[in-house]
């Protein structure tokens, strides 16, 4: 049985819950990223402890098995001096070309890389929290990759960390390319509540030519992520809409469940 | 001392809420991150006031909606309303059972979020929703089943070794006294 005080509860949460529901979308962002700043404390402890850890683990790796790994990333870092050299090249060609055809010069990407610090608790969105902020010049829709393939896009900014929407959640939406003779074009959308290794790509044509392993990349339409980002690869694909149409599910190339180091491209 | 009650459960709740945002050792498990919140929420309502369910509803669910892509205030509701039901019968409830409080943690964790969807769906936004979601209601469901009598335990303890205890009542009884004669 409710008495008094618990009616008197009752009316004042409701009232705050529709005042805060009210609010502007500015206003609600502020507020939101004020109460978020009260954890900042915690995610520089949570941080050290994890440093701390890492130490700890480094401490007992043997020297003969730090030597060989030294070996091995300078070979990489020769193979991939050699790489560059030749990418370099082939972006001063192509960049000779589009001048005699008149397009528009590409400007190479700035990036900045950025630490996961904090994930999404609740379990119907996918997003991450990254120690980057307005103070580091971050913006909202910024792209946000790995060196594996795209993330997702900047949501929401704080002065030091801010929220980036994964690839998955149903706000995150791309615009893709398959890479095969006919090029077919899609959208990324949102995965299954518990699929996450999966996302789901609609708006393909019923004649698209999908086989599993091609590779996704974005296709540069919708003016937020740059074009020829690696998505991801196709798993499987089936007709939807009675057949005029056809979904694909595609594998991220980024593993989403186990982001730790990101990078923000800058244009 | 029912100040220094919520402020423990208030803390408890602002660490509880850090945990599921920065560890994900449980959803890596079983691919869903279990609520903390219904669990501290059945507690403070069995036995605290009022004031300290308005208090933890209104900040646990804003710093939990801060560290999500919640929209703002969504999760205070759906707290409130598990506490206010709960306290408003609670001298109906076994708080001391240990089975009692698993059952409340139960469906406390499995009516949070159910209502937190129902409400985001009104606002007309669109979660991820699905089959799926029968198996993460499962899942939070039992975490809050097993969370709350952790949370009974932890506090009983903490008022154990913070508190001054309660003065029993005396052995003496006036009737029973030895007059010394001489």
């Amino acid at each position: 049985m409710l008495r008094r005080p618990h009616y008197i509860a009752l009316g004042l949460v409701v009232l705050l819950t529709l005042v805060i529901f009210n609010l502007p979308s500015r206003t609600t962002a502020r507020f939101k990223l004020g109460i978020g700043g009260l954890f900042l404390p915690l995610f520089g402890l949570a941080s050290s402890s994890q440093q701390a850890a890492l130490a700890a683990g480094d401490s007992v790796i043997s020297r003969g098995e730090l030597l060989r790994e030294i070996e091995g990333l300078r070979r990489e870092n020769q193979q991939l001096r050699i790489q560059a050299m030749q990418a370099e090249g082939a972006s001063g060609e192509n960049a000779r070309l589009r001048q005699l055809l008149g397009w528009q010069r590409q400007a190479p990407w700035k990036v900045k890389s950025a630490r996961v610090v904090l994930r999404e608790p609740s379990n119907w969105w996918r997003t991450v929290q990254i120690n980057l902020g307005s103070r580091d010049g971050l913006r909202v829709n910024q792209t946000v990759l790995t060196v594996e393939g795209l993330v997702g896009r900047v949501s929401s900014v704080g002065l030091t960390s801010s929220q980036v929407l994964l690839l998955g959640d149903p706000d995150c939406k791309v615009s893709a390319q398959v890479e095969n003779a006919t090029r077919d074009a899609g959208i990324i959308g949102a995965s299954g509540p518990l699929d996450r290794e999966l996302v789901e790509m609609g708006y393909l044509s019923g004649s698209a030519n999908l086989k599993s392993g091609q590779v996704v990349r974005t296709s540069g339409n919708g003016g937020i992520y740059p074009p020829n980002i690696t998505i991801g690869t196709v798993v499987d694909s089936h007709p939807a809409e009675y057949g005029l149409a056809t979904v694909a599910r595609v594998k991220p190339a980024a593993n989403l469940n186990a982001l730790e180091e990101v990078w923000v491209i800058f244009q | 001392m029912s100040w220094l009650h919520a402020l423990f459960v208030l803390v408890t709740a602002f660490l509880a809420v850090f945990w599921e945002a920065a560890f994900s050792g449980v959803r890596h498990l079983v691919g869903v991150q279990i609520d903390l919140l219904p669990a501290l929420m059945v507690y403070a309502s069995l036995c605290a006031g009022i004031t300290t369910v308005v208090l933890l509803a209104v900040l646990g669910g804003l710093w939990f909606d801060s560290l999500s892509a919640n929209p703002m205030g969504v999760s205070v509701l759906p707290l409130f309303v598990i506490g206010l039901v709960i306290h408003a019968k609670r001298e109906l409830i076994l708080r001391d059972q240990g089975f009692a409080q698993a059952v409340l943690g139960f469906a406390a964790s499995a009516a949070a979020p159910v209502m937190t969807l129902l409400l985001l769906f009104t606002t007309r936004h669109t979660p991820l929703f699905g089959w799926g979601t029968l198996w993460q209601l499962a899942v939070m469901s039992a975490g809050g089943a097993v969370a709350t009598p952790i949370c009974f335990e932890f506090f009983g303890w903490l008022d154990r070794a913070l508190v001054h205890p309660r003065a029993t009542q005396t052995s003496f009884r006036a009737d029973r006294e030895i007059r010394r004669g001489r």
